[in-house]
């Protein structure tokens, strides 16, 4: 279905439909815009692998970093890093501009698509028009693929659509320059080298190598299975520090930190299962079946907290759930993970 | 989560203009992609998260009609915005803008200042009295 509708799209366009770019739609866009970058340069690595490789599995609280006023919970590393890291260790390598001046940042788009080099570029999506309107906030980390132009329009490739959109030029220079926290200052990237050959078994152990660190070794309570313990504690404090809406705001970002941003379900946890899954396939090594197996258990829980806490959200306390109960899912969750991470860190150490 | 449980609680937050890519596992136990309309704990922060920006906005929308303040207020709670994120968007220092919450101030804006605030809520001048 989306295939004949791209298609006729593109008919419209004027594009030739054999040199025609192919729109993937992801979970996640930081993920998906590589995939979909990577992919057209012949490079053909799915959104989980390109996520275990770049080591996107982690997770943080941070009281020091504010998002509408509350604490960021993070279930990945800083906007970009997933990219940057899968890049190198694939041998990829990468431009990427910046711009004080949006209409120089246009011309240099221009410029790319003129050489038919599709291009990645950072959004804030609040004024980005084709995205429903619940959705239009202040976050400016959003990638997209910008892949032609016809006339006043820009033919987008946005990863989390199920087709490729549009922008005008107006629209587009202004979400490359969003304001706010983390400003995208019209970035924007592509793949300059492919290597010939890629050695994805190196890069995959590579990858799980950072994760595992990540996950247990950064020497900070806010960070990897000791945020989600000091996340866990954190939440038993909060009816306490402050009065019982806010506090349930506070639970709803966590909720939402972990399930609207695209995530594809459980703060990423199932696209690291599914990515663990790959490499048993490309190790032909069962035991990272089990560990997969082990982080959709995790995954299942995360979601299981999200169902309390959402619940707690609306209804306050009653029915048998409490800040107190949904830490205590916290501190499993943190337990269940703990003992995923330390298993794969021993497994990878065989290979 | 199974494909089969992928949940489809669709509330309209999407207002269908896309469905969340997931990943699930099938009968065999493999990973595969299935589209999601939406989930209901996720429904709920989402709105909730949603009520908040409108009861500004309604604080705003009454003290606009109580002469209290200019339709800046209003668009900017709208908005989900501060003063220092208008202040980035419109180029006016938070001083000035904040002169602009005044209604009689905001009487003697130009036609060039209007157009710049409209342009930061996305809409037209002509709509900024559209409280």
């Amino acid at each position: 279905m989306h295939l004949v509708s791209n298609l006729k799209k593109l008919i419209t366009y004027n594009l030739s439909i054999i040199s025609k770019f192919e729109h993937i739609q992801s979970a996640h866009c930081e993920n998906g815009a590589s995939a979909v970058l990577f992919h057209n340069q012949g490079v053909h690595i799915s959104e989980p692998m390109i996520f275990g490789i770049g080591s996107g599995l982690f997770f943080a609280h941070m009281p020091f970093m504010k998002l509408n006023g509350m604490p960021v919970t993070g279930f990945r590393p800083l906007p970009g890093m997933i990219f940057t890291r899968a890049a190198n260790k694939l041998g990829i390598k990468m431009k990427k501009v910046r711009f004080r001046n949006p209409e120089k940042a246009m011309e240099a788009l221009d410029k790319n698509l003129e050489l038919g080099i599709p291009t990645g570029c950072v959004v804030g999506v609040f004024h980005l028009t084709y995205f429903p309107a619940p959705y239009r906030v202040h976050f400016n980390a959003h990638n997209l693929v910008v892949f032609g132009k016809s006339g006043n329009d820009y033919l987008i490739s946005d990863p989390i659509m199920g087709e490729f959109t549009t922008l005008s030029r107006k629209d587009l220079m202004r979400v490359r320059f969003a304001q706010g926290t983390a400003p995208p200052r019209g970035k924007m990237y592509w793949p300059v080298h492919i290597p010939q050959e890629i050695d994805l078994k190196k890069a995959i152990i590579g990858g799980i190598k950072k994760t595992c660190y990540d996950m247990q070794s950064i020497p900070l309570k806010y960070f990897g299975i000791k945020g989600i313990r000091f996340l866990a504690s954190e939440i038993r404090k909060w009816p306490k520090r402050m009065e019982a809406r806010k506090a349930a705001q506070y639970l709803g970002q966590v909720v939402r930190m972990q399930e609207e941003i695209g995530t594809g379900g459980a703060g990423f946890r199932f696209i690291y299962a599914a990515f663990l899954q790959e490499c048993a396939g490309i190790f032909n090594d069962n035991r990272f079946r089990e560990l997969s197996t082990q982080m959709t258990e995790a995954g299942d829980m995360w979601r299981e907290f999200a169902v309390e806490a959402a619940r707690l959200c609306k209804n306050r306390e009653g029915q048998g759930v409490t800040y107190d109960s949904v830490s205590e899912m916290l501190m499993k969750i943190a337990d269940k993970e703990e003992e995923v991470i330390r298993k794969l860190k021993d497994l990878i150490k065989t290979l | 989560m199974k494909k089969e449980e992928v949940p489809q609680d669709d509330k309209n937050l999407t207002e269908g203009k896309f469905r969340d890519l997931c990943y699930a596992v099938d009968e065999n136990g493999n990973y595969v992609q299935v589209l999601s309309s939406g989930w209901e704990p996720k429904n709920i922060v989402i709105m909730q998260a949603w009520e908040n920006v409108n009861e500004l906005a309604e604080k705003a929308r009454t003290d606009f009609k109580n002469g209290k303040v200019s339709p800046l207020v209003f668009h900017m709670e709208r908005c989900q915005m501060d003063l220092k994120l208008l202040s980035a968007y419109t180029g006016f220092s938070k001083g000035k803008i904040k002169e602009h919450f005044s209604p009689a101030e905001f009487q003697k804006l130009t036609t060039s200042e209007l157009e710049i605030y409209a342009d930061a809520f996305g809409i037209k001048p002509e709509e900024i009295n559209n409280v």
